[in-house]
């Protein structure tokens, strides 16, 4: 059969004769997902670049649109799949909000507990990932044993390792066992104890700051005209965190500071991340400290399934489960745009209501979809080397930019 | 003869041992599951074990081809070019329930598996699969391979069932 | 910078508008997207194009309703830009010379829903590929109607 790619690259006809084409296909282990960069070179330097995304298209929105409120938290999971519990707390408050329910204070509490740990699993797996590519397999091994005991912890209190699915509209699926606060502290510990190594094998590793120092530089103009957020547009120095400006869940109550980079480049980028673990870990604590009592869901008909020993012995809880499962929580007709702070920029969702159980529209704005849309600006004019380490320091995750 | 059927099946025992303990996988990442592919190549959960630790990022020097995560129309004739490629002998693992049926899309873009258009050995369920689960499926892998005939002579043709 | 404000200095250039928990939404005719742009740059400070999307109507007419969201980081405002365009004839003038955020999602709704965005000359499909039929988040189109491009195996 003929292969070729299937979107054209625009460079196939504009392209200067005496260059090169090279084509970093969508199945390349720098590239982490799937993302194609055509790039023309001259020698060893990129002229211009073509980044074709969209392989890991999955129709989120369509498939959204066929299944009720409920059913669609397991594909919130899968868009930002390294840090999953954001996403669910994000979509389960944009359907809050629209229903106008107010969670309750523990829930609230412990959603940003858990946001800010999955923040911290997913700033160790961009700098893993991005390390190893450039050679250090050390940081990287590290960095994954931290990660395996986050991922074990969070399987003992949700379920599941990596795709939690926890967040339900209206509160969580179920209370902190006994002793996950005490195993916390201990992942913390340890996790102290690792990122310091991490940082005397980087911070001033030589090799490391000639990688990454002057490379992907960008001014605050170019990178808020380009739509970036989150650690990409505090690399370059404006200090811009939904959490700050437009505080949700418990964020007001927490003392944290917001790091900035000073001007744009990957070294600036790998640098906001680590001191983002460290105010992670800050607030992470100190959510222990507050969390309130009580009970973990609210208590409404609407939204909340009754208790599974009212189900299998009264007959209003089978009929109200039926209702609640198969029609969907009826939510009133609306539409509302609502974003959180994911640790990748701003994940924002857009939701249409039209008084049914089923979502009329939900589209998903993912930080990473703009990030690669601007990122061939940050690949023009330097080598073709330099594209493994701005690529992995832009963090870009398949199920957000492709949805 | 049966000397000749002795030596015969101990050489096919001694490819078999050789080939299942130097697997070079070429992890074909795309979604979630690549998460999980990272934990288990880590520390952890290890696949060094097993012999199966270097991935091969180029087709031409891989045997395993890990189809690791959900494969959309778009992906799929990236995926294909890549398996024609391969050299044999050549194994697939389809890594998670995306890759071994579609997941729990289906819709306009997603494969329905990736066995519709390349020929699949072992299958890991799982969303994504546990890292224990993946280490049990190399495992089995590892018995396929070990229980394959390569014949040379003609009399070893003739053996009524292969295993 | 108050919505009150965006509302006056914009006020020729829309139709209505009202509040959507706790955002400003315009609504306003397909021709004066550019106008409307060019003025919340560089008048009122949005310089950031977050998020451009279509949503379908297919029992009246016009069909689709193009919902635009900014955003300004001096003072932290967001805002939603909504207009109708019919399905006759889809087109709604592009954004890309002003944003360069516009760029992936114009492409990612032309292919979606079929909206042409006049001036924009790379509309190549992003999200599907090409020689995909169709515009697949239009509500008349099947969720599992697959256009595979490799062929099945037996």
């Amino acid at each position: 059969m003929e292969y070729r790619s299937p979107v054209r690259s625009f460079l196939e006809e504009t392209a200067d004769p005496n260059n090169v084409l090279v084509n970093l296909g969508p199945s390349h282990p720098a590239t982490h997902g799937t993302i194609q960069i055509i790039a023309e070179l001259d020698g060893e330097k990129v002229v211009r670049a073509d980044v074709h995304c969209g392989y890991l298209h999955r129709g989120f929105e369509k498939e959204a649109e066929h299944h009720t409120y409920h059913k669609v938290i397991p594909y919130t999971d899968r868009l930002n799949y390294c840090s999953a519990l954001n996403n669910n707390f994000a979509y389960a408050e944009t359907v809050e909000k629209l229903l106008g329910i107010e969670i309750t204070p523990r829930c609230k509490w412990l959603r940003t507990l858990l946001c800010e740990y999955n923040r911290l699993a997913d700033h160790i797996c961009c700098i893993a990932a991005t390390v190893m590519e450039m050679g250090a397999m050390t940081a990287f091994l590290y960095l994954m044993t931290i990660r395996d005991y986050i991922f074990e912890h969070l399987n003992w209190l949700t379920g599941a390792r990596l795709t939690y699915s926890y967040g339900r509209i209206g509160g969580l699926k179920n209370d902190l066992p006994d002793g996950w606060l005490e195993r916390l502290e201990e992942i913390l510990r340890i996790h102290e104890k690792y990122i310091d190594r991490i940082h005397g094998l980087l911070d001033r590793n030589r090799i490391f700051i000639d990688r990454t120092r002057g490379v992907g530089c960008m001014t605050p103009e170019h990178a808020l005209n380009w739509g970036f957020t989150g650690p990409m547009l505090r690399s370059t120095g404006i200090a811009k965190d939904l959490r700050k400006d437009s505080p949700y869940l418990a964020y007001p109550e927490l003392d944290f500071e917001v790091p900035v980079g000073i001007q744009g480049d990957n070294y600036d980028r790998y640098y906001v991340r680590m001191c983002e673990i460290d105010e992670s870990v800050s607030m992470i604590r100190q959510c222990v400290k507050n969390l309130p009592g009580g009970p973990v869901s609210i208590v409404d008909d609407r939204v909340i399934l009754p208790e599974k020993q009212r189900v299998y012995t009264n007959a209003e809880a089978i009929f109200h489960h039926f209702k609640l499962i198969i029609d969907g929580t009826k939510v009133p007709a609306g539409e509302i745009y609502n974003s959180h702070e994911c640790p990748n920029g701003e994940l924002g969702f857009y939701l249409v209501s039209d008084g049914s159980g089923r979502p009329y529209k939900l589209h998903v704005r993912g930080p990473s979809f703009l990030h690669i849309g601007g990122v061939h600006t940050l690949l023009e004019g330097y080598q073709i080397a330099d594209v493994v380490s701005t690529f992995g320091s832009v963090n870009m995750i398949g199920g957000e930019c492709d949805r | 003869m049966a000397m000749m059927e002795f030596i015969t099946t101990r050489k096919d025992e001694l490819v078999g041992w050789v080939r299942k303990f130097s697997i070079f996988p070429y992890p074909f990442v795309t979604a979630c599951c690549g998460m999980e592919f990272m934990a288990v190549a880590s520390t952890l959960y290890d696949t060094d074990r097993f012999g199966a630790a270097l991935p091969r990022f180029t087709p031409r020097q891989a045997d395993l081809l890990m189809v690791v995560g959900t494969i959309s129309h778009k992906e799929a004739p990236i995926i294909k070019k890549v398996y024609d490629q391969m050299c044999e002998p050549k194994w697939v693992m389809a890594f998670g329930a995306c890759a071994t049926s579609g997941g729990f899309y289906r819709n306009y873009t997603v494969l329905q598996g990736v066995d519709k258009i390349i020929p699949v050995d072992i299958y890991v369920p799982g969303c994504p699969p546990r890292p224990e689960m993946v280490i049990d499926a190399i495992m089995k892998l590892q018995d396929q391979i070990s229980r394959d005939r390569h014949p040379i002579f003609p009399f070893e043709e003739q053996t009524p069932a292969k295993l | 910078m108050t919505y009150e404000t965006i509302a006056e200095q914009l006020k020729e250039l829309y139709d209505r508008s009202w509040d959507s928990f706790g955002m400003l939404v315009l609504e306003f005719p397909a021709e004066n997207i550019q106008a409307i742009a060019t003025r919340l740059k560089e008048k009122m400070g949005f310089d950031m194009f977050l998020d451009l999307t279509a949503v379908d109507y297919p029992e009246r007419d016009p069909r689709f309703e193009v919902v635009y969201h900014f955003y300004g980081s001096k003072h932290d405002l967001r805002l939603r830009l909504k207009t109708l365009v019919p399905e006759t004839d889809p087109t709604v003038a592009t954004l890309t010379g002003l944003y360069g955020s516009a760029r992936f999602m114009e492409r990612e709704a032309h292919e979606m829903y079929g909206i042409n965005f006049s001036g924009n000359d790379d509309l190549r499909p992003i999200l599907l590929y090409e020689g995909f039929e169709g515009y697949p988040l239009r509500k008349d189109y099947p969720i599992d109607m697959e256009q595979p491009i490799v062929e099945y195996r037996k």
